[in-house]
């Protein structure tokens, strides 16, 4: 799933292992969702939007809105 | 594969089972080369070495139950589907070859061994599908 996680990461200047201990994750995990080869659970996606203070869908892209767009 | 807590608590768990099996498994064969185990015992002498491998199982399940990274608790389940796949898949084709009297009977545990190197290929199958390698 298409995500802003490495952007948002990178205006607060965190590594990959820094957003992983504040989301209690390893380093891997961090990886494999921001480059979307992983789509994180409903709670963890949760975290995360806690975490940057933004709602899920900011985050996050849609994959239904994204193929609607698409056509 | 990160090295999660979970991930320690089963090393430590792995050790100490593999341990137990080699020296249950030397005992039982020195017992049993040497004539050493009366009729009655037997039976439990001879599954002894058996326990730590079906501890080795059960220390896998508690793993998965006890990964808080959802992440990496998802390689581990892959590894044990592509394991599951291919043990099962080479002990169908052995009973058919073997049935057909093409080759000879094998010992039961190699099934094991079979599920061990299909838990590598797992591994290599989440590197070269995901970039992360597993254990």
């Amino acid at each position: 799933m298409e995500n802003r996680l490495k952007v948002l990461r990178a205006q607060r200047s965190w590594s990959q292992q820094d957003l992983g201990e504040r989301l209690e994750v390893s380093r891997q995990s961090v990886n494999a969702i921001e480059t979307g080869k992983y789509d994180p659970s409903l709670p963890l996606a949760f975290r995360i939007a806690e975490l940057f203070d933004l709602p899920i869908e900011e985050i996050f892209v849609s994959p239904s809105r994204r193929s609607s767009k698409a056509i | 594969m990160a090295r999660t807590q979970a991930w320690r608590r089963y090393n430590w768990r792995a050790i100490w089972l593999s341990l137990a099996y080699a020296v249950f498994l030397i005992g039982a064969v020195y017992g049993f080369k040497h004539e050493l185990i009366p009729g009655a015992l037997k039976y439990p002498v001879a599954l002894l070495p058996a326990l730590p491998i079906i501890g080795l199982f059960i220390s896998m399940g508690r793993y998965l139950v006890e990964e808080q990274d959802e992440y990496v608790r998802t390689l581990m389940v892959r590894q044990t589907l592509w394991a599951s796949g291919f043990a099962l898949s080479a002990a169908t084709v052995w009973g058919f070859l073997q049935n057909f009297d093409l080759l000879g009977p094998v010992d039961g545990y190699w099934i094991v061994i079979a599920w061990y190197f299909g838990l590598g290929l797992g591994g290599v199958a989440n590197k070269l599908t995901l970039g992360d390698g597993g254990c």
